[in-house]
């Protein structure tokens, strides 16, 4: 059987980064192949060639058997490949049917919409795909589920449609409503249509798939049968890369008294019950997919968003922080992974970074800054911290990635935070650069500070982390001391539905 | 705007058919025209005079006409999330041109006022051009057509006003004051007509509903394969035509056409429209908000004027409306949001 839709040998770098390198794959008609690897493997590269957002630097692709040039993401869908993008490509004032024939609405007159064609259209597609739908409904009125029901009806009004592609269609979607959309990719699957299916969820990729392609590092791994396969074996393909165990945590021991206890977290977007404890000169390690709602943990508790139900307790005494300001009187310091957006300002000085949380408390006197002693704490932290900069007044823009990232610390250390809070905390720093902020890490741990490290980079975690939170969907799907904090384990973890059946978590093996 | 009356079923789950669709735009609306009415019962209660035809339809409805048709034109930039500041000098720069081709060229005044609102329309298009194709952000554009065209409108008139000559082109003048209907100037039928036009392009043409997907997300839009350059430029060149005939109806209404009176007018356009419910952050909108919007400032204004308060304290008075209108909506969203 010839595949319906095949890339030989694709490449495609961005300046720094192999984003895909020899990447392979086939799709026979008929089938659903699911796609899995972890952040960061290449997927959404994959998804923007095959959209023609992006135009390989090598390599061919095939659609039924005729070379795959599209060049942009309509052409593509004339092509017949349909995609359907994790962040919704929907307009939520117009309605469903409008979202749906937008660009290619009924007209009369060449100028005058025809809403009466238009909704008719829209309903009799709707019910060929058995969608509970209405067609004049305001899509923004409409729940996640829907809305992404919109968008597949979108992707399928277009009946020519042969290859469907979903990134993670199942992101914002509970168990019933899961099932109506497998429902839906059965529905259209016809001996001469397949469906791409991306997704991190274990237990949906063996309720749905048929073949599972693993890719890891924007390499090919392997293809395996469903049927055939635990999903155990999936995940070791997924994280099976050597890891360099002569470097791992320091300093991890028992009995360190609590600095940090969170109970029972929730917001009202995405967390849900989210409990754990910081301890003293520990790093905390946060893993989980993207989503998992890491990020949303660290800007609860410093305020940032508000929460609906929860505790938090800060050296055993129960506090409420409604504002980030609030986090920092506890001595609550949150790092972003965006420094360049929520961490710096990027036209002032070192100096004046360092300063800035610290302003009113240390540096002011009547009314007036004073800069002596900003200029003295500026260079006591460039030397202790080893920021490596010209002076204390150079522009904090021209710095690298590794020595913005230390400027945010030494704010933090200077406004006196002992619970800082990192966020990726080595996203775009350079290799060399990594292991300072490591060593730094460690550190400041020794010395004390009690440090919550989310990183979506497992090497990263399993090399830090005294101890790791693993969370899925919101929730804490799991705690693991570092004996046991392994890629699998924190894999699994990670992929678990916090309701999904029992099933798949003793697949794994034993714990 | 087929429907927009009674009944609201907002804060319940349900979701929003095509009709709870004006609702839900229309909610705004029903505030604001709910406002109106307010208004009109205290003037009625404080100035026997308000409460008359003379005044409602001679003073109030007549004064409404001109800021009300830039309004309209203003209403489709805005839903497209952007906004148009040229519109004040732009109509004086158009009232110029319509002068320009009546008095100074001899034209018959018919296609005097044909060129001239097809000038505004060519306003419209350049704003569209540096909006759409240049990529400046939509308030520096029109922020910079507002000073050209004023400028423009003084050296195209010699900085004097050019009077419309009585004798030759009678039937402009007509254009506003005249009364095709008895006991109503032609302006205010005149503003009905475009009103209804501009309701019909708004919903019922492709022009309109593009309009509404530029502004609700204009990213999406392209993705689904519509050329947004191209519908950009000409959603700002439609509402360049009604800055075109609002230059026409107010040199109609004058006798003459005045180069320097635009400035202001395109904030008061500006108000009409956030106050009928348009929203500045586009996607969300309506003609008949609009509508009440320019009427909520004209009753005011006439309102206050009548009770003789002094035209200062009538700005203020105006300021603390668009500040209430908005606040409400604002507080209707969050309340929404939250359920």
């Amino acid at each position: 059987m010839t595949p319906l839709l095949s890339l030989e040998g694709v490449s495609k770098g961005f300046p720094g980064v192999q984003a895909l390198a020899d990447m392979h794959l086939q799709v026979y008609p008929g089938e659903v192949l699911a796609l899995v690897g972890e952040n960061g493997a290449g997927k959404s590269t994959l998804m923007k060639l095959l959209s023609g957002i992006y135009t390989p630097d090598s390599g061919t692709f095939e659609l039924d058997g005729q070379p795959y040039r599209p060049t942009g993401p309509k052409h593509a869908e004339e092509l017949g490949i349909g995609i359907i993008h994790q962040e919704f490509h929907l307009m939520p004032d117009l309605t469903v049917a409008q979202n749906i024939f937008i660009g290619r609405e009924p007209r009369r007159a060449g100028i005058f919409t025809d809403d009466r064609a238009l909704n008719q259209q829209t309903a009799e597609l709707l019910d060929r795909l058995g969608l509970d739908l209405d067609p004049r409904s305001i899509v923004g009125t409409l729940t996640v589920a829907k809305q992404q029901m919109v968008e597949i009806a979108k992707a399928l009004s277009d009946e020519s449609t042969k290859v469907l592609i979903m990134d993670e269609p199942t992101a914002a979607l509970n168990n019933a409503e899961v099932a109506t959309l497998h429902q839906l990719i059965r529905r259209f699957i016809t001996p001469h249509t397949a469906v791409i299916y991306i997704s991190h969820r274990m237990d949906e990729l063996r309720a749905i798939s048929d073949r599972i392609t693993v890719i890891r590092d924007g390499r090919y791994i392997d293809t395996v049968t469903t049927a055939q396969t635990t999903m155990a074996e999936v995940i070791s393909r997924m994280v099976g890369r050597e890891i360099d165990t002569s470097v791992g945590p320091q300093n991890v021991r028992e009995g360190r008294e609590p600095v940090l206890s969170v109970t029972g977290l929730s917001t009202k977007h995405l967390l849900r019950d989210v409990s754990f404890e910081l301890r003293k000169g520990e790093i905390l390690g946060f893993a989980g997919l993207m989503g998992a709602g890491r990020t949303e943990v660290a800007r609860a508790i410093v305020g940032a968003d508000p929460i609906t139900s929860g505790t938090i307790a800060v050296h055993g005494r129960q506090v409420r922080i409604p504002h980030p300001a609030r986090a920092n009187e506890h001595g609550i310091g949150y790092l972003s992974e965006d420094r360049k957006r929520y961490g710096l300002l990027l036209n002032l000085s070192v100096a004046d970074n360092i300063a800035l949380s610290s302003l009113r408390e240390k540096f002011t006197s009547a009314g007036f800054v004073r800069s002596t002693g900003i200029a003295e704490e500026a260079r006591e932290k460039v030397r202790s911290l080893g920021i490596r900069t010209p002076s204390t007044g150079q522009v904090v823009n021209h710095l690298s990635g590794g020595n913005q990232q230390k400027v945010v610390i030494a704010k933090w250390l200077t406004k006196d935070c002992d619970i800082l809070i990192f966020d990726e905390p080595t996203r775009g720093i350079d290799v060399g650069a990594k292991d300072e902020i490591y060593t730094l890490l460690n550190q400041l741990a020794a010395a004390g500070k009690s440090i919550i490290m989310i990183s979506s980079e497992l090497p990263e975690v399993l090399r830090m982390a005294h101890r790791v939170v693993v969370m899925s969907e919101g929730r804490v799907s799991g705690v693991l001391d570092q004996d046991r904090a392994t890629q699998e384990n924190i894999m699994e973890l990670a992929t678990l539905r916090p309701d999904s059946e029992p099933s798949v978590i003793s697949e794994a093996g034993p714990q | 705007m087929s429907t927009t009356t009674t009944g609201q079923n907002e804060t319940d789950q349900r979701p929003a058919t095509g009709m709870t669709r004006h609702l839900r735009a229309g909610l705004q609306q029903l505030f604001a025209f709910a406002g109106l009415i307010l208004i009109m019962i205290v003037f009625s209660l404080a100035s026997p005079v308000f409460f008359t035809w003379g005044n409602l339809v001679g003073n109030m409805l007549f004064s409404t006409v001109v800021i009300g048709t830039l309004a309209l034109g203003t209403t489709f930039v805005i839903i497209t999330a952007g906004i148009d500041l040229s519109i004040g000098t732009g109509m004086a720069l158009c009232a110029v041109m319509a002068g320009n081709f009546i008095t100074t060229m001899g034209l018959p005044w018919q296609l005097g006022v044909v060129l001239a609102i097809l000038f505004g329309g060519l306003v419209g298009l350049v704003n569209g051009l540096l909006v759409a194709l240049a990529k400046l952000p939509p308030f520096i554009a029109t922020l910079a057509m507002m000073m050209a065209a004023d400028g423009l409108a003084l050296v195209l008139s010699n900085s004097t006003p050019i009077y419309i000559d009585a004798e030759t082109a009678g039937g402009f003048m007509q254009l506003s004051t005249g009364t095709l209907i008895p006991r109503v100037p032609n302006a205010v039928l005149v503003f009905v007509v475009v009103a209804v036009i501009a309701g019909i392009v708004l919903n019922r043409t492709i022009l309109g509903r593009y309009t509404y997907a530029l502004g609700s997300n204009e990213e999406a839009t392209a993705i689904s394969g519509v050329n947004v350059t191209r519908w950009k430029i000409a959603v700002y060149a439609f509402a360049g035509l009604f800055t075109g005939l609002a230059g026409v109806l107010i040199a109609a209404r004058l006798g003459s056409a005045q180069p320097a009176i635009g400035m202001g007018y395109e904030l008061q356009a500006i108000a009409a429209v956030v106050i009928g419910g348009t929203s500045l952050m586009g996607g969300r909108g309506s003609i008949v908000g609009t509508v009440i919007g320019a009427l909520i400032i004209a009753v005011i204004n006439n309102g206050l004027q009548l009770m003789s308060v002094p035209q200062e304290w009538q700005n203020v008075i105006l300021g603390a409306v668009i500040v209430a209108s908005v606040y409400i909506d604002t507080l209707r969203k969050r309340a929404a949001s939250s359920t």
